[in-house]
């Protein structure tokens, strides 16, 4: 077990270096025990910021997600106003924000696991410090100088490996995080500055969106115009009995037919 | 034996079943030295499975030093190379 043994010895040297040793014996525990208490802390504050940082990712996926929504419908409505191009276009940029939305799916995954990880950390650091306490304690009660000298060393065992293991789980899971915060940052950027176009539609991009947004509203009020007229166009029954179907003030302001034509 | 896979925690491994790890591990250090990262992440990984199927995870409590230390699952060729000391591979 070349390898593995290598490893363990290297890794338990930089464990161990980790202490530093008092006059009294009774003192190194104590100091020690304070360490691992602020270990302790250190991690927990680990797993807020990886909390953090998921949830963060969670919010731009769903921004994400309205956006693609939003494209869809804009391309069904340049559709069905007979823009193809334009429904082209929308259903481009909506294929660029699929791809960045399974980028930050990947991701999410990613931040969950370290989560995980990181909580089981904290759990298992958690036990593995109140047993060096109540061993600690014993010790001391039991103080003698020559007894220090050889139960000491004991009382250790096993600790300052766990709590280098923790800390690289936390440093792991602390890399991972200022990497995901970056890439969910130029997001966020790109989210904010809504250009969230491919590069080869830089330049008419703009003109699209203003298009498609003018588009947008303006099949917005066609439709609500159109659901308008539908409504009333509903309401008198061919009886026209109702004696209190009394016309709308400015009835006579018929929108022009041709919208709703234009909807089929 | 007690061993630890480091970010995940320690199992119990039974003395029979080290004979095993022993052909893993020597293929992961076999990568290590020839540098070749598809071969090092499909040896560590087939390690740590047999470590993780041989094995039973201790209590959390228990406190004990490990027998043997494995890096973390997703540790990169360069990293064990750091752990092993800035030396690289020269045996000690």
């Amino acid at each position: 077990m070349s390898l593995m043994k290598r490893i363990s010895t290297v890794f338990r040297a930089k464990a161990n270096s980790a202490l530093d040793k008092a006059e009294d014996p009774r003192e190194t525990l104590d100091y020690s025990y304070q360490r691992q208490l602020e270990m302790l802390t250190k991690v927990r504050r680990g797993v807020a910021d990886v909390a953090t940082s998921r949830k963060r990712v969670e919010l731009q996926m769903n921004q994400l997600q309205n956006q693609s929504d939003k494209l869809t419908a804009q391309a069904q409505k340049a559709l069905d106003m007979g823009r193809e191009d334009l429904a082209r276009e929308a259903l481009t940029r909506k294929s660029a924000l699929t791809g960045q939305l399974s980028d930050l799916q990947a991701q999410h995954a990613q931040l969950q696991g370290e989560e995980e990880k990181l909580t089981l950390a904290s759990q298992r650091l958690q036990a593995k410090v109140e047993s060096f306490r109540t061993r600690k304690e014993t010790i001391k009660a039991t103080y003698t100088a020559a007894e220090a000298q050889t139960r000491i060393g004991e009382a250790f065992s096993g600790i300052s490996e766990e709590m280098g293991d923790v800390g690289m789980a936390i440093q792991r899971a602390e890399d991972k995080t200022l990497q995901m915060q970056a890439r969910a940052g130029a997001v966020d950027e790109l989210i904010a500055s809504g250009a969230l176009d491919d590069a080869s539609s830089i330049n008419r991009g703009d003109d699209i969106s203003r298009e498609l947004e003018a588009m947008s509203s303006q099949s917005d009020v066609e439709s609500e115009l159109a659901a308008l007229k539908g409504r009333s166009s509903n309401a008198p029954t061919p009886q026209l009995d109702a004696p209190d179907a009394a016309p709308a003030p400015g009835a006579q302001g018929q929108a022009a037919p041709r919208a709703e034509g234009e909807q089929r | 034996m007690i061993v630890r896979i480091l970010t995940e925690g320690q199992l119990e491994v039974a003395d029979d079943r080290v004979e095993a790890l022993n052909a893993l591990d020597a293929a992961v250090e076999q990568a290590v030295e020839a540098g070749d990262h598809d071969a090092f992440a499909d040896a560590l990984a087939a390690l740590l499975e047999g470590v993780r199927s041989s094995g039973s995870p201790l209590p959390a409590d228990v406190l004990h030093d490990s027998d043997l230390i494995l890096p973390p699952a997703d540790a990169t060729l360069e990293e064990v190379r750091e752990m092993l000391g800035d030396e690289g591979l020269i045996p000690g």
